[in-house]
């Protein structure tokens, strides 16, 4: 750069510096407007369909506003409505439940599958490929296989519990039963991703610290706990943070588990708050209600993040 | 190289769990395909048929004859083909060019606006979805292809995943060289940029094209059953056909069939992808 505009200022005849002076221009222009240009594209793109609806959702969810158009603001009524709504409640419960049955053991088993992955083993890229499958598949198979296997009559789950004179349970009917089905989705899909997120934290691990935990007598276990666990902490609170994330926004399994029903079966006993949001929007078109739904759903996901974020600081403190 | 040698007593543990898990990760996708490839009337047997069967040929007649007609499978498909490669080619190009000028240029205002592309890559777009269908409802574009390609063009995890490659991958030196030479900025991301970025912007490509095939939720809010993409004819299976599991099967086997291509051709580089951070859930 330094070089360019020193030669626009250099020595010359009249039309070469002339020429110089606006290639010099032409440059500086360049030099400083690229960058904007380079970054515009994004910037214009998501301010119009990202920025621009999410921060639109909240102004129509202080609207009454449904097919028919918007009907005025009602400020928060949308939202004291929506406090006092049994429905409302029934699908926190099962999306808080959910997350729970289908974060830990996620997250147990990729924490095991990825310790055995870190090992001296043979074969590591063949079990490494088998533990992505699950990743690559779509959600929408996973719930349409899982779905049949779970099913009442023909399931393979039901078949299996029959040799051992359990049954034949109706997955869907109850609310603790629909849980484990779909939560097992939610687990068979993510426990390989994660499993590699520890896999790549636990491989920069320094060796020298398991070797002279060894020669200080310690055991496997209490190396993982004691070395393993603590030093691969930010990697587990990155994917706790996720799991919460694409917890709170569970929806894909739990309708398809459902034959397609948004209400997620007949007493709601799986409705997820994102089927409730997305009934709320798309099937009763009362558009400032849905958006309250989505605007409690952001809080929800930012409390449970933070929520997340400061217990896995605490565990931090509790073992050093 | 861990210099213990591990007992062979634990070791065969290692291998037995890990076989085990290897099992319970590929099962359902094999039960997927003997299903997709047998008859209706051996669903509910127990022992279940655990080999595939001669009836695929037949199964995939019925999914796109007219036995099927309702869930217009065969129009999801060429739908999502043409949605995931616009939005590939897209992300990858827009994120490329604003993740180099992120990491290697100078200009004012830099640090305000990445912050910015930070801040938003942690909202989930979900939450948007009601003034997104307004919007497209504005522009007439409920049921149309493009409702699903246009706002997904960009991608602030793109962006910021490319700026981190960027970083690494393009050292300072090649681009004063070229900037010596005469180069226009532009023309430095073309020739000296993008053949440094090529392996970071293709595991961004491999894991953009798979989260637009897989998309779910907006095409099922703004398109229709006529017109819709491969997730929204499945959950169509699902809900009209939920009895004929083979039809069902068939269906989703051929859904997932691109996702096994890619997983095929390109595993390792999804799985130093993950290692990477270059991807969320």
């Amino acid at each position: 750069m330094t070089t360019l505009e020193h030669e626009a200022r250099g020595e010359g005849t009249v039309v070469d510096r002339r020429r110089r002076a606006r290639a010099g221009a032409w440059s500086r222009l360049d030099l400083h407007g690229s960058p904007y240009l380079f970054v515009a594209p994004f910037f214009v793109l998501f301010a119009a369909f990202g920025l621009f609806p999410l921060g639109y959702t909240v102004v129509v969810s202080l609207h009454k506003w449904d097919l028919t158009g918007d009907a005025g603001l009602i400020g928060f009524e949308n939202y004291s409505t929506l406090l006092a709504d049994p429905d409302f409640w029934n699908a926190l419960l099962n999306t808080l439940g959910l997350l729970v049955l289908a974060t830990v053991p996620q997250l147990l088993g990729a924490l095991i599958l990825a310790a055995l992955l870190n090992r001296p083993i043979r074969a590591l890229l063949f079990f490494r490929l088998g533990v992505l499958i699950p990743v690559v598949t779509s959600v929408a198979a996973v719930a349409i296989v899982f779905g049949q296997l779970y099913g009442r009559d023909t399931g393979l789950v039901n078949g299996l519990l029959h040799l051992f004179s359990v049954g034949p349970v109706d997955w869907q009917a109850s609310r603790g039963g629909s849980w484990v089905a779909v939560a097992s989705m939610v687990n068979w899909r993510w426990t390989g991703y994660n499993a590699l997120i520890y896999l790549a934290a636990m491989q920069s691990i320094s060796r020298d610290l398991y070797e002279a935990a060894q020669i200080d007598g310690a055991g496997p276990v209490r190396q993982f706990r004691s070395i393993t666990v603590p030093l691969i902490r930010p990697a587990l609170i990155f994917t706790v943070v996720m799991s919460t994330i694409g917890g709170m926004q569970l929806f894909t399994e739990p309708l398809l588990f459902g034959q397609g029903d948004v209400s997620g079966g007949s007493l709601r006993q799986f409705q997820t708050i994102a089927m409730y949001m997305f009934e709320q929007s798309f099937q009763n078109f009362d558009y400032g209600y849905g958006s309250a739904v989505a605007v409690v759903i952001f809080l929800l996901t930012v409390i449970a993040g933070v929520v997340n974020a400061v217990v896995g600081r605490m565990v931090r403190g509790g073992t050093q | 190289m861990r210099r213990r040698t591990p007992s062979g007593h634990g070791n065969s543990l290692v291998y037995l769990t890990l076989v085990v898990s290897l099992v319970l990760s590929v099962f359902p996708l094999y039960w997927l395909f003997v299903v997709a490839t047998r008859s209706n009337d051996v669903v509910g047997e127990f022992p279940p048929p655990l080999l595939p069967g001669g009836n695929l040929m037949d199964n995939l007649q019925r999914l796109f004859g007219p036995e099927a007609a309702e869930a217009h499978f065969a129009r999801g498909l060429l739908n999502s083909a043409i949605a995931s490669v616009c939005v590939t080619v897209s992300v990858v190009f827009f994120s490329s060019l604003a993740g180099f000028a992120f990491a290697k240029l100078r200009f004012r205002g830099r640090n305000v606006l990445l912050l910015s592309v930070l801040a938003t890559m942690m909202v989930p777009v979900q939450m948007g979805i009601v003034p997104l269908y307004m919007v497209m409802v504005k522009l007439g574009w409920q049921n149309h292809l493009q409702a699903v390609i246009v706002p997904f063009l960009v991608s602030a995890f793109g962006v910021f995943l490319m700026r981190q490659y960027a970083e690494r991958a393009v050292p300072d030196e090649l681009i004063e060289a070229a900037r010596l030479d005469g180069c226009t900025t532009f023309g430095l991301f073309l020739r000296v940029v993008s053949p440094a970025l090529r392996p970071g912007a293709a595991v961004l490509g491999l894991f953009t094209f798979m989260g637009t095939w897989n998309e779910f939720l907006w095409p099922l809010a703004v398109l229709e059953a006529d017109n819709p993409t491969v997730q929204f004819a499945l959950s169509q299976l699902a809900t009209q056909y939920y009895t004929d599991y083979t039809l069902m099967f068939a269906g989703t086997l051929v859904a997932i069939v691109p996702l096994l291509v890619v997983f095929v051709l390109f595993g390792r580089q999804l799985i130093s992808g993950i290692m990477d951070g270059a991807v969320r859930s």
